[in-house]
């Protein structure tokens, strides 16, 4: 079931934590240039299935490919390589240092300076460090952060902190961009800004696979929703498929779980 | 100069050197090492045989003892560094020991009589010379990708792979580079004092020289530099004071650790201490640039 429009596929992935199953033989395939939301209750696996998207954990079960090559035991760098980013839902920036470094260090994999390139800063390694700032600086302005650049990131205030996780993975040249409740703490008006970010994002060619609860969100932006329950896929449709079906609104309202 | 004086500058240069090169490691990299006197013994035994048994210069024998400390440090970064937590210390601590009781066995290390007679080569000025090559190569090397690397592993290692990062490349490259410098320091130590014996560069050393970086500031060069000034000065001044206190100098290092965790953990200089802040004419707290661009 190879098809050229999807620019991932996992086939039958699970995941077993100790004796937890924490996802259930999910099928997941995102096609190149959507915007693909994947929702479900507290617990219900979605982190963990980015946590085998992106090589932290290896699937119990299952198979991923990612623009037709499997990923089996790559390493999550090899996998950002490869031009998978993500951010992460408890925010992990390099706190210590600043803005601008954080999403320069995004740029590693796609500069190449060495350790004798280091020290002796040839003419090459002078082109390639102007180059990463002023790309680093670009994306900064993409998130409208570039005026905070020597700031140091964990004095950031919450809603710019997402935003700057956001740009560190852009850094990375990705296809394929995962984001980890990206709205969690947000105000309404910073949720409106990333929706538009995220539009804007989709816009230059990126796909975007997105973990969120803010159900506005997830409406207005998602081309298609994929639903997790208990670590099982209970739907994958259009938000307006997803909205009405039985099953979704059962683990949504039901009286096991919480409502979001 | 006075001889004494001399000594005492000599000894501050070699401990500059020992410092800021593992502070590379666990200031910037956040690996804790416990033995980075193995890999300045391994330096000076290396450096001292080969001037002797193969007549090679000074200057060559010095470098070689730093390859082959680094080489060392390759061998014990390789299976431990691939792990996750602290088995570095673990590894290095027991590396220290192994090292030990290889120099006080072997014949060709002269064993608990250790290697006398080494000619006398190192002097101030190829120390001072030795002291900024060391300090210019580890500044750019920390504001370079690869230092940024070291760094981004010290601050989130997860979020470091996320990037791109090969942490274990870059765990080991920074412990590789750390043991080179030390094993420079070696030499320089063995062609100083012309004589080397397996408890010049045991766990007490190696407790020293933590000492300097965490007193001084991890993750700081210069705080690095600062720590070992102050570590070796500082006995020697108590010496003149009161020679029994010297002998508690294992005592001085525990307290010392223990209050500067309490009172500036941070050490003297913290990581965001910036030295172009001398520049300024006071030496007080800055917040540091991130770069060139305005
Ligand atoms: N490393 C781990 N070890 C053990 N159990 C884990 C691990 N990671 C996740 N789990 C468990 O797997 C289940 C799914 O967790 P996951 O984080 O994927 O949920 P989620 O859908 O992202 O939830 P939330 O909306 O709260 O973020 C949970 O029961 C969690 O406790
Ligand atoms: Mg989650």
């Amino acid at each position: 079931m190879t098809t050229a429009t999807n620019l991932l596929e996992g086939q039958s992935l699970s995941m077993v934590f100790g004796g937890l199953s924490a996802l259930d033989s999910v099928d997941i395939n995102i096609k190149k240039g959507e915007v693909l939301s994947l929702i479900g209750p507290n617990g219900a696996g979605k982190t963990t299935l980015f946590n085998l998207l992106t090589g932290v954990y290896s699937p119990t079960r299952g198979k991923i490919r990612f623009k037709q090559r499997e990923l089996r035991n790559m390493k999550p760098y090899d996998i950002t390589k490869m031009g998978i980013a993500r951010t992460f839902q408890n925010i992990r920036l390099f706190g210590n240092m600043t803005v601008l470094d954080n999403v320069t260090i995004g740029q590693h994999c796609r500069t190449k300076t060495g350790i004798f390139g280091a020290i002796f800063k040839t003419p090459s390694v002078r082109t390639e460090e102007k180059k990463t700032r002023e790309k680093a600086m670009e994306v900064l302005k993409l998130v409208e952060l570039d005026d905070v650049w020597d700031e140091k990131a964990k004095n950031l205030p919450y809603g710019k902190q997402r935003r700057l996780e956001m740009a560190r993975a852009l850094a990375t040249d990705p296809e394929l961009i995962l984001l980890d409740e990206p709205a969690a703490g947000m105000n309404p008006q910073e949720t409106n800004e990333l929706i538009g970010l995220i539009d804007k994002l989709n816009d230059m060619g990126k796909t975007v696979l997105l973990i969120e609860h803010d159900m506005k969100l997830v409406m207005d932006i998602s081309q298609r929703i994929m639903v997790l329950d208990y670590g099982k896929k209970i739907a994958d449709g259009t938000p307006e498929e997803v909205r009405n079906d039985e099953k979704v609104i059962k683990a949504y309202l039901g009286d096991t779980h919480k409502g979001e | 100069m006075n001889a004494y004086y001399l000594q005492i500058l000599t000894v501050i240069g070699i401990n500059i050197i020992l410092a800021a090169s593992l502070n590379l490691i666990s200031g910037y990299t956040g690996q804790l090492s416990l033995g980075h006197a193995t890999f300045m013994g391994i330096g000076a035994y290396s450096a001292t045989l080969i001037s002797i048994h193969l007549g090679l210069p000074f200057i060559i024998s010095l470098i070689i003892g730093g390859v082959v400390a680094a080489i060392f440090g390759f061998i014990i970064g390789v299976p431990t560094l691939r792990l996750k937590g602290d088995y570095l210390a673990i590894a290095t601590l027991g590396f220290g020991e192994i090292m030990k009781n290889i120099n006080l066995n072997l014949k060709i290390t002269g064993g608990p009589m250790g290697l006398r007679g080494i000619p006398q080569a190192t002097n101030i000025y190829i120390v001072i010379a030795a002291v900024v090559l060391t300090i210019f190569a580890i500044n750019r090397i920390i504001n370079s990708r690869v230092g940024k690397s070291f760094i981004a592993i010290r601050e989130d290692e997860l979020a470091a792979e996320a990037m791109g990062i090969n942490t274990t490349h870059y765990k080991i490259l920074s412990f590789v580079i750390g043991a080179f410098f030390a094993g420079i320091a070696g030499g320089l130590y063995a062609f100083f004092f012309r004589y080397i014996h397996p408890s010049n560069f045991g766990f007490m050393k190696s407790i020293e020289i933590l000492c300097m970086v965490v007193l001084g500031g991890m993750g700081n060069t210069y705080g690095a530099v600062l720590g070992a000034i102050i570590i070796t000065v500082l006995p020697e001044f108590l010496r003149t004071v009161s020679p029994v206190i010297s002998q508690y100098r294992m005592v001085f290092y525990g307290l010392l650790l223990v209050i500067m965790m309490i009172v500036r953990p941070q050490g003297i200089l913290s990581q965001d201490f910036d030295f172009t802040l001398f520049n300024h004419g006071l030496l007080g707290y800055k917040k540091k640039k991130g770069g060139q661009i305005q």
